[in-house]
């Protein structure tokens, strides 16, 4: 159902991270960009639909003279209604850049405190994003977690227009359920079970979560009810991405799989069913991201640990 | 990254050197007394309660290079010499032995199996000799208590901060290629069958719930793998059935163990990018040498006992060519020490170095004549 397409080549091998692909669709521009974390730098690329390259640039965190920059642990897009950024975050750093990469207009540096230790806080912070210019300002802190935040995901709350539910996941498994106004309230809060969760997605009131253990959870976002459970892969999940459009749910782990589902929710009774759509196997390929290129889920593109290319897959 | 790696990938990079050691000490006849005795002073320097001490302190990881000098160290703090060339082979095998060990890990947790398995063997190398005996067992009881109670997200961190430590690496080692496990790219091959990690479900169930939590539907699908539930899990105790079988001995006398120096072009252009760079990292990293290596007692060479020169490759001519034909991209490449900067420091180290007599220097051409210039040239020399 999908065939292997052209792989976009990367200057350096992509890092042992979760959720290590971003892609910002520009389906008006007909372009892609994809942001991969490599180490102390990340890689942001622009393509065409085939997959031809067509501008590169990386970015590193900057730190003072004499010291070697830090470790990356994330780029990813932030679609606003109004303007793209892209964001990169190290543990004592965030900065935020245009869309391209080409211009840095905020930085935020990170309580270091304890980083010697090792401990990060699991603080969520909220910044206020104006439609222009640098002016971003940190608004709140939200306190929900305990360990590190692996993963946020946000969807515009059902019916309700300005308002967005937002889902963050922990190094503990805890998934906490928000809802934005004019500060954020929690909603619900969904217990671990021993595992980390390094992904998390949000659609149409449904959590899907991937897990350490290999399995992915999907729980109603309300009540934070369990309503699906697959045994999905043999090793930890790196990254979930969804295609919106049809409720397509990408699973990609350390066992080199690549899952898709197909995620439903039953109008009689409510709850949520989901059927495996496909699987491919990467070969020898601890993979650490995954992503759909298009909102119908039509492509999708993966990263795996010390390679340095972006694999791509088109359906036929 | 995780602050807690250190001491773990210290311990499974020693015991891999000990089995490569071992396996070339048997090959090349070193008597049983001698071989013995390098490896007993290796070990009972490397289990010394004043280096495990700074071992475990937490703190980041330090660049290959300056790992590979406490090796340097380690591997001469007996009557055996190591020319370069064998050094870096040797750490080559390790580092690639112990790479494949970490990717191959059921869970993150089971590194933790690895090192047992490794301090297992140790045990086995030093079982006439009590004292060495009982340290070793001291820093197997320190890793329980350290190591018992991290969760499974703080041995995910671990697993990837070692990932990231080995990341870009592809030395192909012989024995792995005729086992298989490793690709003529240098990847290792992943296997999707075998049993699944303890505490994880075969792939392919579905399991639907009512709003009760109340299981009402099981469907199937094809995962594509072929795996089988997990039998048993391995022993963290003291002594205990492991299970998993990396971390133990894959040498043996009769397998030469050979690397290829080659690499990819993509690997080329981040590699050299990393030399060509000056490295702003010298500083700290002395630092942790200092203090890594202020505690590691090497035994004075006093005494007739007359020293011997271990080669990891089957002849010496092998073992020059190997020199001459190591790509530049591959060199363990000099700690850009500023002589200028931080006397303090360097005079300090170079009170630890004095320490560490080196009696046969052969590689050494220049005449130096101070302690300072001494460790210079030492440390340019790795």
């Amino acid at each position: 159902m999908y065939r292997r397409e052209r792989s976009i080549l990367l200057r350096g091998s992509a890092a042992a991270l979760s959720n290590n692909l971003s892609v910002l669709q520009l389906p008006d521009r007909d372009l892609r960009h994809f942001g991969v974390v490599h180490g102390p730098s990340a890689q942001i690329l622009s393509s065409a639909p085939e997959g031809v390259p067509l501008a590169q640039r990386q970015l590193q965190v900057k730190v003072g003279v004499g010291v070697s920059p830090p470790l990356i642990t994330q780029v990813h897009w932030c679609v606003f209604p109004f303007r793209v950024l892209l964001v990169l975050t190290s543990h004592q750093r965030i900065q935020m850049y245009e869309s391209d990469g080409s211009l840095m207009v905020y930085w935020h540096a990170l309580d270091s405190g304890d980083s010697s230790s090792g401990t990060w806080s699991g603080r969520i912070l909220v910044f206020d994003i104006p439609a222009k210019g640098p002016n971003i300002v940190l608004s709140e802190e939200l306190a929900g977690h305990q360990t590190p935040i692996t993963d946020i995901a946000t969807e515009r709350a059902q019916g309700q227009d300005g308002v967005a539910d937002m889902v963050t996941a922990d190094d503990s498994g805890v998934l906490c359920v928000w809802r934005s106004g004019t500060t954020f309230t929690l909603l619900t809060r969904i217990p671990g079970f021993g595992v980390p969760c390094p992904s998390v997605q949000l659609w149409q009131g449904i959590v899907a979560a991937g897990y350490g253990n290999g399995q992915v959870r999907l729980y109603d976002a309300t009540t934070g009810t369990l309503h699906v459970q697959i045994s999905a892969h043999a090793r930890t999940i790196c990254a979930l991405d969804l295609a919106p459009e049809v409720g397509k749910l990408l699973s990609a782990a350390e066992d080199t799989f690549v899952h898709i589902w197909k995620l439903n929710r039953n109008p009689e009774s409510g709850s949520i069913e989901v059927e495996h759509y496909h699987g491919e196997c990467i070969s020898d390929t601890q993979l650490c991201g995954a992503r759909f290129c298009d909102p119908s889920g039509s492509s999708f593109a993966v990263t795996g640990y010390d390679l340095a290319e972006i694999l791509r897959f088109s359906s036929v | 990254m995780s602050v807690r790696t250190l001491p773990l990938l210290f311990l499974n990079l020693g015991g891999e050197m000990l089995y490569v050691l071992d396996q070339r000490l048997r090959a090349q006849n070193i008597p049983g007394d001698k071989a013995r005795k390098v490896l007993n002073d290796i070990i009972s320097t490397m289990f010394n309660r004043k280096f495990m001490e700074e071992l475990f302190k937490p703190q980041d990881l330090y660049s290959k290079k300056a790992l590979r000098t406490v090796y340097d160290r380690l591997a001469h703090a007996s009557i055996m010499r190591l020319n370069q060339a064998s050094m870096d082979k040797l750490y080559d095998l390790m580092t690639m032995a112990f790479k494949y060990q970490v990717l191959l890990c059921p869970r993150p947790k089971d590194v933790l199996l690895v090192t047992f398995n490794h301090l297992d063997s140790i045990k086995g190398f030093i079982q006439d000799s009590p004292t060495i005996l009982h340290q070793v067992d001291e820093t197997s009881r320190q890793l329980t208590e350290i190591y018992g109670n991290l969760s499974a997200g703080e041995f995910q961190m671990i697993r990837q901060t070692l990932l990231t430590f080995f990341q870009d690496l592809h030395i192909r080692v012989s024995t792995f290629l005729k086992d298989k496990v490793q690709n003529s790219n240098g990847r290792f091959v992943l296997p999707v069958s075998g049993p699944v990690p303890w505490g994880t479900e075969v792939p392919g169930v579905i399991r639907l719930f009512n709003d009760k939590g109340e299981e009402v539907k099981k469907t199937e699908f094809k995962h594509g793998g072929n795996y089988v539930a997990a039998q048993k899990e391995g022993s963290f105790e003291l002594y205990g059935d492991r299970v998993l079988k990396l971390g133990t001995n894959m040498y043996s006398v009769n397998r030469p163990v050979e690397t290829h120096m080659s690499t990819t072009s993509k690997n080329l252009a981040s590699r050299t990018q990393e030399n060509i760079a000056p490295n702003p990292l010298a500083k700290e990293e002395l630092n942790f040498l200092a203090r890594l290596m202020g505690g590691m007692e090497i035994k004075k060479m006093s005494g007739p006992e007359p020293g011997f020169r271990l080669n990891l490759f089957t002849t010496d001519e092998e073992e020059e060519h190997a020199a001459l034909s190591r790509p530049e991209e591959l060199s363990y490449e000099v700690i850009n020490i500023q002589a200028t900067q931080d006397q303090q420091r360097n005079e300090e180290l170079a009170r630890i170095m004095g320490e560490f007599e080196i009696t046969e220097q052969p590689e050494i051409t220049e005449q130096s004549t101070s302690k300072g210039d001494d460790l210079l040239a030492m440390m340019d020399r790795l």
